[in-house]
């Protein structure tokens, strides 16, 4: 087996800012984020295994910008989401929020660090404590970070919850009496009550129905646009993070396998993950049939990923040989802005002369399915 | 834009649904009257609490002793009025004190988890596997003339290592919830999480184990009483009594049945409140969705 | 105009495997009764696929929990509904018999994983445990049989899944859990509420070719109830579209994404963001369903409808038949010259501009 790679991307190649957004410093900036899970078994608890939730992430977020994530389900999005506002320790790795080293931060400065990135929750079911009225909830924030307290926070929470379109009267009924679509608007409203400047967004459309989805997406939006509000926009509904996204990063089993603007990642996607992903999209039209990459192969577990590429098991690359599964490919820039890890879409840094060394056939060739 | 205002459905402040429920007054009735039993003492008999009326020694129920005399000629009815006294103030501290112990460990094992959650259970395990009525005779001979409030103590100190376990399971399966995960992300301290996320929704074990604490102090306090380790003479509890009218059992059978049958009474009472309370406490009205 | 029509489709035609004559399943709440489900019929036939979209409120899941006997008080399902299942009226049943259904002959997956699942049991003794109700499968056995389930579901390293807890899992695992659970005995009709929301695209293409396959195998009918109309264009025969508790457009589905009949239809596939698509904001349907505890008089999407006419307030509109298997609830059917002139909807209008 091989040792844990140091994550896909190698330390010092850095997504380079590609958007008109993307000036001044980043508002955050992850790297190398690992997380692994200690697997227990029998009653003494004993540690067989770890679960590599997360196994190198990097990446950055500038303010006003979008970054949507996306990848197969349990391929560590909750995890990385989490681990960036530090509501889970990360096994190595740092994350810088304003220049601030956030994995350093303690106690009080942790806590006022929380005032300033947020999360809204997938599940709006659990994500609010049922014996707390909504207002209470929204209230909470303003009373830890003593931003209004008495009469000035009852009119803020007001203010909120008409906000994200909900009636001010609102504010004293239980989470219970609420659908799915208006306590997600509280999960937000929640979030907001604090005035941070990066959110992160796990999911939060996926309970939605389609209609609720586009006013949430809506009002997200209008948030970004009026406030300068960061997303890190999680997701698996690609066509709403085409929506909502300026870049897209792909995960697969831990690592980010593509990294790029949205426009360039729906139009070129180019590593073969992302391909099937984009193809196993449902498209609502019943007369279409839709020209699906099937991906064969066992899914991997993350408790024993495969070596070299971990996607090579599964891959539909015509071009995949021995080399695949040696060599760990770094995320690397493919054109301007455009990163993507695998060694067999040209161009690549990791030469012929080394794949053929590692047991490698087949010259790399670009392949794009038809989609 | 703003979004327009959306309109709740089915929507209602959960209210509380005792107001109909059949058990809910018969329990809370039959404990009201209880509780007016023990505090009107001194007014429904004319009779002192261990005022020994010579030459009506073992008189069975009549209209002027309606629950009969006992070996010495006391009103067996004063008795067990004076008695309950006793017996529901014993119970009702023991269970204030063993429900807020069991719930502190309990909490802190759940919350914590890891290490403290181990080391915490395994020590309730051990306290559990104590055979503790023996434990409570053995501490009552060495000491016999326990002061009540040190027995009191001692019957809430032994009788919260089950509740523990309950809310420490309620408390594991509630920190995995997001809103916890949601309190810590605005910056909430742990003790801050505990009382107003974590707790709160653990109420309703806690409520109905305590019910179920109160009977079987109750219980233990009569069988310890019973068995003559208990409140001491001249002190009347329903155990006490009882345990005077065993003796006589066979031919006074009603020193020894009326307080026993407030004991069965009270203690029913007791175990059906709890359920209500738990079904009322619950604003989860709408399970679905 | 036709009157509204029985739950049984076309005389003639093989007896459906579930059909649902005018189910209303009311809550009887502080606050009055909340019409929750009110007067739904539709039918499954042996081996099909119906899909069941519609807003967030309108009864789905109330509607699909009815057919499972799952209504918890204060809800009911009023007298004079039907629901019939392999033959038998499952409204009358013993409490008994119906146990032998659930779980067995009709599976339900549940929409919330989280609130489904025991946080304190393993997922694999959760899933065994279906097992063990319905067979006399020996510990062991069900165990074997949860973890092959699993892996069915295309969950990674099953066996070691399976000894783990809920929150341990990540969402789509645990709805993948769910589904486990419900295809565990082979059931006849499978209740699917939303299943594979909060699954990505390739494990929610798995899932669907698996629940295909089954039905391909075993000839499996499946409820299907999704908002994700990509879903149900991919594998649905027909739809039912439910608003305010009602059904309001029945159809095959070429036909309903092509020609959406119901305004409420149409609102909805302008909502959906598209691949390929981008719009700089995405359309909604402005309002929200109204209350079930006072739907509104006439027709109940009126508010929200650019349509909408006199007409529309004072008479209820009974589902039209529009010939081919299609009906719909909305008088445009009998005045189709209507649809030419559209306007602000109410709901729009109230709404005070920022
Ligand atoms: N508390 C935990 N203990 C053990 N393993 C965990 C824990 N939380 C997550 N995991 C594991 O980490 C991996 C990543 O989980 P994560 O929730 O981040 O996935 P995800 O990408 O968000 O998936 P989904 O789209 O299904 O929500 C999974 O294999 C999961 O089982
Ligand atoms: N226990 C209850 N008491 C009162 N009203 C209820 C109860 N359960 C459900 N309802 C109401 O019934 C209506 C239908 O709910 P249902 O859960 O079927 O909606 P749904 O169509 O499944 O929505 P979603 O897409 O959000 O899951 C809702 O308006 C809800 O408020
Ligand atoms: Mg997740
Ligand atoms: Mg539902």
């Amino acid at each position: 087996m091989t040792p844990p790679s140091a994550g896909v991307g190698t330390p010092d190649v850095h997504p380079t800012p590609t958007t008109s957004r993307q000036s001044g410093p980043p508002l955050l900036e992850v790297r190398d984020l690992v997380k692994h899970f200690p697997i227990r078994r029998g009653i003494l608890g004993r540690t067989v295994g770890h679960v590599r939730a997360v196994d190198g992430v990097s990446f950055q977020l500038w303010p006003g910008e979008t970054l949507g994530l996306v990848g197969e389900s349990g391929c560590g999005k909750s995890t990385t989401g989490r681990m960036v506002l530090r509501l889970l320790e990360p096994s190595a790795g740092s994350v810088h929020f304003d220049g601030a080293d956030v994995l350093a931060l303690s106690g009080a400065r942790l806590r006022a660090m929380r005032r300033h990135a947020q999360i809204i929750f997938q599940d709006p079911f659990s994500s609010l404590n049922p014996r707390m009225t909504i207002g209470a909830a929204i209230r909470e924030g303003l009373t830890i970070h003593r931003i209004a307290a008495g009469e000035a926070a009852d009119r803020r929470v007001r203010e909120l919850l008409s906000e994200v379109g909900l009636r001010p009267q609102f504010a004293d009924r239980y989470p219970h009496e609420f659908s799915g679509g208006q306590r997600q608007r509280v999960g937000i409203a929640r979030a907001l009550s604090v005035s941070p400047r990066l959110i992160v967004c796990d999911e939060p459309v996926s309970a939605l129905d389609v209609s609720v989805q586009a006013q949430v997406v809506n009002l997200l939006q209008d948030l970004q646009r009026d406030r300068g509000l960061a997303y890190l926009f999680i997701a698996h509904d690609l066509s709403v993070v085409e929506h909502i996204a300026d870049r897209v990063a792909v995960m697969y089993l831990g690592h980010i396998v593509e990294l790029a603007s949205a426009t360039d990642i729906y139009r070129e996607p180019l590593m073969p993950y992302t391909q099937a992903l984009l193809s196993a999209v449902p498209v609502p039209d019943p007369t279409v049939r839709s020209t699906r990459v099937v991906l064969s192969g066992d899914v991997p577990s993350p408790a024993n990923p495969p070596s070299g590429c971990v996607f090579h098991p599964r891959c539909q690359h015509p071009r995949k040989d021995e080399a695949c599964t040696k060599l760990v490919p770094p995320l690397e820039e493919k054109s301007a802005g455009h990163w993507a890890a695998c060694i067999k879409q040209p161009p690549t840094t990791v030469h012929w002369e080394v794949q053929k060394a590692a047991g490698g056939t087949r010259q790399p060739e670009r392949y794009l399915p038809d989609l | 834009m703003p979004l327009p205002p959306l309109l709740i459905s089915g929507a209602s402040t959960p209210a509380p649904r005792w107001r109909g429920s059949k058990t809910a007054v018969v329990a809370c009735a039959a404990l009201v009257v209880v509780v007016l039993l023990a505090l009107l003492a001194p007014v429904l008999t004319s009779y002192g609490e261990a005022q020994i009326l010579p030459g009506s020694e073992l008189l069975p129920p009549s209209r002027t002793h309606l629950f009969g005399t006992d070996v010495l000629g006391r009103d067996v009815l004063t008795r067990v009025l004076y008695g309950s006294r006793i017996s529901l103030g014993l119970a009702f501290l023991a269970t204030v004190v063993a429900t807020a112990l069991g719930t502190a460990v309990g909490a802190a094992a759940g919350y914590s988890g890891g290490r403290v959650d181990a080391l915490l259970m395994r020590l309730v395990d051990t306290l559990l596997a104590l055979p503790r009525v023996l434990l409570l005779i053995g501490l009552l001979a060495i000491w016999p003339q326990l002061p009540l409030h040190v027995f009191v103590l001692v019957l809430g100190l032994t009788a919260w290592f089950p509740l523990s376990r309950l809310v420490r399971a309620e408390v594991r399966a509630i920190v995995t919830r997001d809103h916890v995960l949601a309190a810590r992300a605005l910056g909430s301290g742990h003790l801050q999480i505990v009382f107003r996320h974590v707790l709160p929704n653990a109420i309703g074990t806690v409520l109905v184990a305590a019910p179920l604490i109160a009977g079987g102090v109750i219980v233990l306090e009569a069988g310890l009483s019973f068995l003559g380790v208990g409140v001491q003479p001249p002190t009347a509890s329903w155990g006490s009594i009882a345990y005077d009218g065993f003796e006589v059992v066979n031919s006074a059978w009603w020193v020894a049945l009326f307080p026993g049958l407030a004991i069965a009474f009270t203690v029913t009472a007791i175990n059906m409140l709890g359920d209500v309370l738990r079904d009322a406490l619950d604003p989860r009205q709408l399970p679905l969705r | 105009m036709t009157p509204p029509p029985k739950g049984a489709d076309a005389p003639g035609a093989e007896a459906p495997l579930l059909s649902v004559t005018d189910l209303r399943t009311y809550f009887h709440t502080n606050n009055g009764v909340a019409r929750a489900v009110d007067g739904v019929s539709f039918t499954v036939a042996q081996g099909e696929t119906v899909g069941l979209v519609g807003e967030s409120g309108c009864g789905k899941s109330v509607t699909a929990l009815s057919l499972m006997r799952l209504i918890q008080s204060p809800g009911r399902i009023e007298p004079g509904s039907s629901v019939r299942f392999e033959g038998t009226e499952l409204l009358t049943l013993s409490e008994a018999d119906m146990r032998r259904v659930r779980g067995n002959r009709m599976a339900m997956v549940f929409q919330e994983p989280m609130s489904a699942l025991n946080p304190v049991f393993t997922v694999g003794d959760q899933i065994a445990e279906v097992a063990r109700i319905h067979s006399r499968a020996s510990r062991r056995d069900a165990w074997r049989q949860a973890v092959a389930m699993l892996e069915l579901t295309g969950m990674p390293a099953p066996e070691q899944r399976a000894h783990e807890y809920p929150h341990q899992l990540s969402g789509g695992m645990r709805q993948r859990v769910l589904i486990a659970m419900a295809l565990m005995m082979n059931p006849a009709l499978i209740v699917a509420d939303e299943p594979t929301t909060a699954l990505d695209v390739t494990i929610q293409a798995q899932i669907l070719e698996l629940l295909a396959d089954l039905q391909r195998r075993t000839g499996t009918s499946i409820l299907m109830i999704t908002h994700d109309l990509g879903v149900i264009a991919e594998t649905a025969r027909r739809v039912i579209v439910m608003y305010a508790g009602e059904v309001v457009e029945q159809s095959a589905v070429g036909p309903l994404f092509a020609t959406p009949h119901h305004p409420y239809t149409e609102g909805l596939l302008a909502a959906m963001p598209r691949m390929g698509r981008r719009r700089d904001r995405l359309r909604v349907i402005p309002g929200t369903v109204p209350p079930p505890t006072d739907w509104p008089t006439g027709c109940r999407f009126r508010a929200r409808c650019q349509y909408s006419w006199d007409r529309c307030a004072n008479e209820h509109p009974p589902l039209y038949d529009l010939g081919d298997g299609r009906r719909s609830r909305c008088h445009l059917a009998v005045e189709p010259g209507r649809r030419a002139h559209p306007h602000e909807p109410l709901a729009a209008q109230a709404v005070p501009a920022r």
